[in-house]
C-alpha cells in the first residue's frame, strides 16, 4: 500500500502546474472562453505536446497506456487550473475506441498526438443520467445504418471532430440491450450542431441527426450490446471528474485560507473569529475526504469486476458531490461579498464545482445506484 | 499510488485473523457483538491472551516487550479485532502511560511499571479533567505539595478529578497536578503516579445517561505519594500530558468497529420490516445508510494514508483532529440510524438482559434491546478526547496559525 506519487507522476504533476501558471492564466482563460471557438488550439497543442493526449493511448498505438492514478494526477492539475479545453470528451472517446482497438487503430493513433478531438454524444432530452435512455435510433440499411435522433447538452460537441453516438439498434427506449455504439465525423452529411456556453467555462451543444448514414466500420464493438461500455466508460469519466474536482477543491481551500488571513475587519484578521475557523475546518475535511475518495475511484476506475467499480465510483460520486457542493459554498461565503465577483477566480472554480454532478449524475443518482449493487446487501 | 495492501500484509492479516478465531473467548465476543457490558473480567481476560501471545503493546519497542509492528500491521490488527468483536485494550496503560513512561520516565519506573501494563497487573486510569478542567485542561487545580517526613520526600495530594473511565477497577491512576501557581496556568503542573489504594483516595460512579457505569470522580484528601512516583520533572507536566496526547492517535478513526457497526444496522434494516418489506428497500431509509457508507469509505482511506504516513516520529498534523472528528460523527450516526431502524423496540429499557443478568431480552428482540442505551452512550464520543470543537480549534492553529 503506498498512497505516494510516483517520480514519473511527480513530474507530470509539476510540469501540469508550471504549465497552467504560464500558458493558462486567468486572463487567457477569459479571452478563450470569450472567442467564437469556446476553446484553444494553442492550448491544445501545449497539451498534446505535454503528451496529456498519449496517456491514454495503449502502449502498442504511440500511447502511454497510463493507469487510473496517472490519470487523477493529471486531472486535479487540470481542474486546479481550470483548463477548459475538451480533454475529457476526447480521454473518453479513446476509452470507448479502445474497447475496439483494431478497428480504431487510426483514429486512436491520430488522438494520442492530438491530431482529433472526440465527443460522446449519449445524453437525451429526457434521459437525464440514465444513458440506457436512448430514443435515437439506428437502423441496418445495406453496410452500415442511418441515425435519427437528437443528442443534447454534449460536453464540447461542437469542438469535436468525432462524435461517440450511442443510438438504439433494437427493443424499447429505456433497455440495456439494443444500444449501439457509433463513431460520426462531426462534418458527416445530416449532423447538424448547436453551440453554446455553459456555467463553468466550456462549451456544449444539441446535436441532430438527419438521415446519417455511416458504414458497418463506425460501428463499436457488437451492434446492440454498447451498454457495459458506456457503463464501464462512465465511470472512468467519473473518476476523473472526481479527481478534477479534488483539485479545484484543493485550489478552493488555499485561496480561501490565505483570505482568511489577509482580510481584516474589526481590527483583526478575519481567520481570527471562530466562527469562520470551525467553517474552516470543516472545509479542511471535506477536501480530504474528498480527495480519498477520489484515490479510491482512481484505483478502480480501470478494474474489470463491474460490481465493484460501480459500488466504489458511486461512492465516490456521493461523497465528493457532497464536498463539491459543501466547499464551493462555503468558500463564496468566507470570501464575503468578493466571492460575488466574476474577477474573482474562487468564483470560476465554484461555477465548475457546481457542474459537479450535471452530466454524470448528481448525488441522488449515485445514491440510487449505490443501494441497487448487490455489494450494499452484502453483510458478509 | 497503490491502493491494494501487499503479500506481507495480506499474510500477516490472515494470521491474525486465525490467531483471533482460535483465541478470543466466546461469551466476550457475544456480548461485543451484541453491544451488550463488559465486565472486568471480560476486560483483562483478553488482555492476558494477548500478553501471553506477546501482541498485547503493538506499537512498543520489542526491548519493552512490544510487538514493534508497523503501523500497516496495527491498522491491520485494529481491524482484524473489531471485526471479530473483540474488546478494545484498555488505552491507558498501554497506549497512555506507557510511551510516557518510556520517554519520560525514569530507569527504575520502566522497568517497575512497564512489565506491569503488559501482563494487567495494574490497570490504569487517567486523572486529567476536573469539574473546572474540561477542555480547558490546564486550569486544573488538584494540589500537590512536596513534604518531608521521617519516611523520605512525598507529594500530599487534594483535590478532584472526574469522568474517569472505569477507575472503579483501576489499580494505579496517573495524575496531573499543580505544583506550583506562581506562572502561566500550563507551567506548575506535574504527572504523578498514585496507587488507588493509597488511604484518602474516594471513587465515586458518575451513572450515565444510558444508566451505566463507566465514568467516575475521584477524591484526593490528602494522599500521600512517594516522591519517586514523580514522572520527569516537576513543573513539567504539561509537556508530558502533550506529548501523550499527539502520540495517542492510534485508532482515533475506529474504521474497523464502525465497518462491524455497519454490517450490524444493515443486518437490523433486513430483518426489521415496513409495510411489509426489509426496511433496508425502504429508498428513504437506505439513502441514509448509503450516505454513511460513502462517509466511512472515504474515512478508511483518510485513516490508511494518515497510517501509512506515520513514521513514529514527526508531530501529527490537523489529520489526527479530522480523524476524530469524522470518524465520532460516523460512529454516532450509526448508533442513531440503528435505533430508527427497530422502530418501537427502541423503546424498551432492559438493564438485565444488558448486564448479562438474563439470556434474552424481555421483548425477545435481543438485537434491539441494547441499541438506545447505545445511542445515548455515544453521545460522548463527540465530547471526549478533545471535543470535536476543541478538535476544530486545533486544525486552525494548523492551517491557519492565527
Amino acid at each position: 500500500m503506498d498512497f505516494n506519487l510516483t517520480q514519473e507522476q511527480t513530474q507530470l504533476s509539476d510540469t501540469l502546474r508550471r504549465w497552467t501558471e504560464k500558458e493558462y492564466d486567468f486572463e487567457t482563460r477569459r479571452e478563450i472562453i470569450a472567442s467564437h471557438e469556446g476553446v484553444s488550439q494553442k492550448a491544445w497543442s501545449g497539451l498534446a505536446d505535454l503528451g496529456l493526449m498519449a496517456l491514454p493511448v495503449p502502449e502498442a498505438l504511440d500511447g502511454f497506456g497510463a493507469s487510473g492514478p496517472d490519470m487523477f494526477v493529471v486531472m486535479q492539475a487540470l481542474g486546479k487550473g481550470l483548463v477548459i479545453e475538451p480533454y475529457l470528451a476526447t480521454v473518453c472517446g479513446i476509452e470507448y475506441l479502445k474497447h475496439d482497438a483494431d478497428k480504431f487503430t487510426d483514429l486512436l493513433q491520430k488522438a494520442a498526438t492530438g491530431e482529433v478531438r472526440f465527443a460522446c454524444a449519449l445524453g437525451e432530452a429526457q434521459s437525464r443520467f440514465n444513458r440506457a435512455d436512448v430514443a435515437m435510433t439506428a437502423k441496418a440499411d445495406g453496410a452500415g445504418y442511418i441515425l435519427n435522433g437528437r443528442k443534447t447538452v454534449v460536453i464540447h460537441g461542437a469542438q469535436a471532430d468525432h462524435l461517440i453516438v450511442s443510438a438504439r439498434t433494437a427493443n424499447g427506449t429505456r433497455e440495456r440491450d439494443g444500444i449501439s455504439l457509433f463513431v460520426v465525423p462531426a462534418n458527416a452529411d445530416g449532423v447538424s450542431r448547436s453551440d453554446y456556453r455553459t456555467i463553468d467555462g466550456m462549451r456544449a451543444a444539441d446535436i441532430d441527426f438527419a438521415n446519417v448514414r455511416v458504414s458497418d466500420d463506425a460501428l463499436i464493438g457488437a451492434a446492440g450490446e454498447a451498454w457495459p461500455l458506456i457503463d464501464a466508460v462512465s465511470d472512468y469519466a467519473r473518476a476523473l471528474i472526481c479527481a478534477e474536482a479534488v483539485g479545484i477543491m484543493q485550489a478552493v481551500y488555499e485561496t480561501t485560507l490565505e483570505y482568511l488571513k489577509a482580510r481584516r475587519q474589526f481590527e483583526q484578521p478575519i481567520g481570527a473569529f471562530q466562527a469562520l475557523q470551525h467553517r474552516m475546518a470543516e472545509m479542511f475535511v471535506e477536501v480530504e475526504q474528498a480527495r480519498s475518495m477520489a484515490m479510491l475511484a482512481a484505483s478502480i476506475a480501470g478494474s474489470n469486476n463491474p460490481e465493484k467499480r460501480r459500488h466504489t465510483v458511486s461512492a465516490a460520486m456521493i461523497r465528493v458531490g457532497q464536498a463539491a457542493n459543501r466547499v464551493g459554498e462555503e468558500a463564496i461565503q468566507l470570501h464575503g461579498g468578493i466571492g460575488m465577483t466574476n474577477e474573482m477566480q474562487v468564483a470560476h472554480h465554484f461555477k465548475r464545482l457546481t457542474a459537479f454532478g450535471a452530466i454524470y449524475g448528481d448525488i441522488d443518482h449515485h445514491i440510487a445506484r449505490f443501494t441497487q449493487q448487490p455489494g450494499f446487501r452484502k453483510i458478509g | 499510488m497503490n491502493l491494494e495492501y501487499d503479500a506481507d500484509d495480506l499474510a500477516f492479516r490472515a494470521k491474525v485473523r486465525s490467531f483471533i478465531e482460535e483465541n478470543l473467548p466466546c461469551d466476550v465476543q457475544a456480548k461485543i457483538l451484541n453491544h451488550k457490558r463488559l465486565n472486568r473480567q471480560d476486560y483483562k481476560t483478553w488482555h492476558q491472551i494477548l500478553h501471553k501471545q506477546g501482541w498485547i503493546a503493538p506499537a512498543w519497542p520489542v526491548e519493552y516487550g512490544g510487538a514493534a509492528w508497523s503501523p500497516v500491521q496495527r491498522h491491520i490488527w485494529e481491524e482484524e479485532t473489531t471485526r471479530a468483536g473483540a474488546p478494545n485494550i484498555i488505552s491507558f496503560g498501554v497506549n497512555m502511560i506507557g510511551p510516557v513512561l518510556m520517554e519520560f520516565g525514569n530507569e527504575a519506573q520502566k522497568k517497575y511499571y512497564l512489565p506491569r501494563i503488559l501482563s494487567c497487573e495494574d490497570w490504569w486510569c487517567q486523572g486529567y479533567s476536573e469539574p473546572g478542567a474540561g477542555s480547558d485542561l490546564a486550569s486544573l487545580k488538584t494540589a500537590a505539595k512536596r513534604v518531608q517526613d521521617a519516611d523520605g520526600h512525598h507529594f500530599i495530594v487534594n483535590g478532584q478529578k472526574t469522568w474517569t473511565t472505569l477507575a472503579q477497577h483501576a489499580d494505579m491512576i496517573f495524575c496531573l497536578v499543580r505544583t506550583d501557581n506562581s506562572g502561566r496556568k500550563q507551567q506548575g503542573i506535574s504527572f504523578l503516579l498514585i496507587d488507588m489504594k493509597t488511604p484518602g483516595i474516594t471513587v465515586r460512579p458518575i451513572i450515565t445517561l444510558d444508566e451505566d457505569h463507566e465514568v467516575n470522580e475521584v477524591f484526593f484528601d490528602n494522599v500521600k505519594v512517594p516522591a519517586e512516583n514523580l514522572v520527569g520533572e516537576e513543573h513539567m507536566g504539561w509537556t508530558y500530558a502533550k506529548y501523550l496526547l499527539s502520540h495517542e492517535r492510534s485508532n482515533v478513526a475506529e474504521v474497523g468497529r464502525s465497518k462491524r457497526e455497519l454490517r450490524f444496522l444493515k443486518k437490523l434494516a433486513m430483518s426489521y420490516t415496513s409495510d411489509g418489506k426489509p426496511l433496508l428497500d425502504d429508498p428513504l431509509f437506505a439513502r441514509k445508510v448509503a450516505i454513511l457508507e460513502a462517509e466511512l469509505m472515504a474515512l478508511e482511506i483518510t485513516n490508511l494514508r494518515v497510517v501509512s504516513a506515520d513514521d513514529g516520529k514527526s508531530e501529527p498534523g490537523p489529520e489526527v483532529s479530522m480523524l476524530k472528528i469524522v470518524g465520532t460523527e460516523v460512529q454516532q450516526r450509526l448508533t442513531e440510524l440503528m435505533v430508527q431502524a427497530v422502530g418501537p423496540y427502541g423503546l424498551p429499557f432492559d438493564t438485565d438482559f444488558l448486564e448479562g443478568g438474563r439470556e434474552h431480552a424481555v421483548t425477545g428482540h435481543d438485537d434491539a434491546a441494547p441499541l438506545t442505551a447505545s445511542y445515548l452512550n455515544f453521545r460522548k464520543a463527540s465530547i471526549y478526547g478533545g471535543s470535536n470543537e476543541v478538535q476544530k480549534n486545533i486544525i486552525n492553529r494548523m492551517i491557519l496559525g492565527l
